[in-house]
């Protein structure tokens, strides 16, 4: 671990707009902006390094040190459950998990109801807290035709609009839990860059009340 | 690197009167079956013995201690450990042996015993790398936070301590008095020495419970003062431990390098009481596996010197040569250089004299 505090950065809008948030914080970087592929950039006057990862791929590289601090989705934080700290609620990319279903499905509560989902475990807790016998059929994208081509009875899935679901026939059903982007620093960078990593938590608190 | 720091806490375990602790590899599966909580993961390797009982490859230590102690009224037993154990490491998802060096205190333990403890872990981590942090909180402070709280949020507030996550902590709080709101959000974003955290506790949670948690707390971290071990110490209430086991004192340990804990321990008289013992005990576990990583990074190449010999030299010269060479590092002699073999300098030996190869 060098000195330099090492921030994941989620790549894409929302990628963008928390780099803003951290411009604004005093953590500047103005390599950043430069129109190219690189992945790295540093400042050493402002002691800071940052990286465009996939924004799924953040909480490991927290959970395993690569990055000191970083920005996650609150859906990958309740997904795979990685050892950090969730030290802020930045507020930004704010959506929602929720059960969708086709506008005329109808619950039959006593047959075992077919769940599409990238998020397995979030959609397993659910239905457990709920006492509902589910059958977990796990996708990685166009979650939304499962249940069109009778793949599955609902899906569960970020919603942020809702304008993908209308345009497939779909209805929320149920809201899950209210998503959004959150601030995390892994356990020992906490001990160790604690100073920095403390100056960043005040001044982003300080920016998003 | 490992067996270094292995025999360094093991020679400090022995100085303070702890004893040494051997045990089976395989343990009855039952004991881990009434206690799976109290296990870091709870997949267990089994298997049948030819006496049909059903037997585990041995996930815990603490527990098999437990099981074998002996309670003297007024004493208390003290035993080290050095273990291999087998369970689901978090990171890669996959059962791993994994080296644990630890120790108990059972008995009829006192401020002093929780001291002593607490120094032993401080002292461990300074083995491991002096750039180190023990990081200590006490259960009875967020327990009787947490009573405030509705039954159903408990444990969900205790999993929001240990994130340090206040924003849903404080959503958690709702109906609770605004003052145990500010207190238990106050108490995880607190963080620092205990000269600087203990005051601010103290005012912070003066009027929302009993402070004797807060006292003894600073009883037994005043020998430290004036120490060389006091860098170590911090005070962090986002350290919890599970209420069903734990009590009192709890910690867990850091070195810079590492990403996760290397340390971890804790007062554990309510374990002792499910198993059906009277008398208090504290310990801590030091996880050795995760230190070869440590070891990475301080090399970067496999020896410090290759020296290079021809077929049919002088024996008792080249002996001499690499013998002055190893009291400098580590050496390997060869006639050739091996492939993927990484040296810090590459010498000549010829003619009764080491060169450097240029």
């Amino acid at each position: 671990m060098s000195n330099m505090l090492n921030v994941a950065l989620p790549k894409g809008r929302l990628g963008e707009k928390v780099y803003s948030l951290f411009e604004q914080a005093g953590f500047p970087c103005p390599s950043i902006k430069e129109n190219n592929r690189k992945l790295i950039f540093e400042n050493p006057e402002a002691g800071v390094r940052y990286f465009w990862v996939k924004p799924s791929d953040v909480a490991i590289y927290v959970e395993r040190g690569a990055a000191d601090i970083g920005v996650a989705g609150k859906d990958i934080l309740l997904e795979y459950r990685p050892q950090v700290y969730e030290l802020l609620d930045l507020k930004l990319g704010k959506c929602r998990m929720a059960v969708a279903a086709p506008k005329d499905f109808r619950d039959d509560p006593a047959r075992t109801l077919r769940v599409a989902t990238k998020f397995s475990r979030i959609a397993s807790d659910y239905y457990a807290a709920l006492g509902r016998d589910i059958d977990i059929i796990h996708l990685n994208g166009s979650i939304e035709i499962a249940p069109i081509l009778g793949l599955s009875d609902v899906i569960v899935d970020i919603v942020e609009t809702g304008t993908t679901l209308k345009e497939n026939n779909l209805d929320v059903r149920e809201t899950i839990v209210p998503i959004s982007a959150r601030l995390i620093a892994n356990h020992a960078a906490f001990k160790f860059k604690n100073e920095s990593i403390e100056k960043i938590l005040q001044q982003m608190a300080a920016l998003t009340e | 690197m490992t067996e270094r720091i292995l025999a360094a806490v093991r020679e400090l375990y022995g100085r303070y009167g702890y004893l040494p602790y051997k045990m089976s590899k395989f343990e009855e599966y039952d004991l881990y079956v009434r206690n799976k909580d109290f296990l870091i993961s709870d997949s267990v390797i089994t298997f049948t013995d030819t006496n049909g009982k059903l037997m585990a490859l041995k996930p815990d230590v603490t527990l098999s201690i437990i099981k074998n102690s002996r309670e003297q009224a007024g004493c208390v037993q003290k035993v080290y450990y050095s273990e291999n154990v087998y369970r689901v490491s978090n990171a890669a998802h996959c059962f791993k042996e994994i080296l644990q060096a630890g120790l108990e205190c059972m008995g009829d333990i006192d401020d002093y015993h929780l001291y002593e403890v607490l120094r032993l872990a401080a002292e461990s981590l300074r083995a491991i790398a002096p750039d180190c942090v023990l990081d200590i909180s006490h259960l009875g402070i967020t327990e009787a936070l947490l009573n405030n709280l509705p039954a159903e949020n408990r444990e969900a507030a205790r999993v929001c301590i240990g994130e340090k996550n206040a924003h849903e902590l404080r959503r958690l709080c709702e109906g609770c008095s605004p003052a145990v709101t500010e207190a238990l959000c106050g108490l995880i974003s607190t963080y620092g020495t205990p000269a600087q955290v203990l005051p601010r506790l103290k005012a912070l949670l003066a009027d929302v419970m009993d402070t004797a948690p807060i006292a003894q707390l600073e009883r037994v971290l005043a020998p430290f003062a004036g120490s060389d071990l006091c860098d170590v110490l911090r005070i962090d209430c986002s350290v919890v431990g599970d209420s069903r086991y734990y009590n009192g004192l709890v910690f867990k340990g850091f070195v810079k390098g590492l990403p996760d804990s290397v340390l971890s321990g804790g007062q554990y008289d309510k374990l002792m009481q499910r198993v059906g013992r009277s008398s208090g005990a504290v310990g801590f576990a030091v996880y050795l596996d995760e230190l070869e990583r440590l070891e990475q990074t301080a090399h970067g190449y496999d020896v410090d010197t290759l020296l290079l010999y021809e077929a049919g030299c002088d024996l008792v010269g080249l002996q001499q040569a690499v013998a002055t060479l190893a009291k400098e590092g580590s050496v390997s002699a060869q006639q050739q250089i091996p492939d993927k073999l990484t040296y810090r300098q590459l010498v000549h030996y010829k003619n009764g004299e080491v060169t450097p190869c240029v």
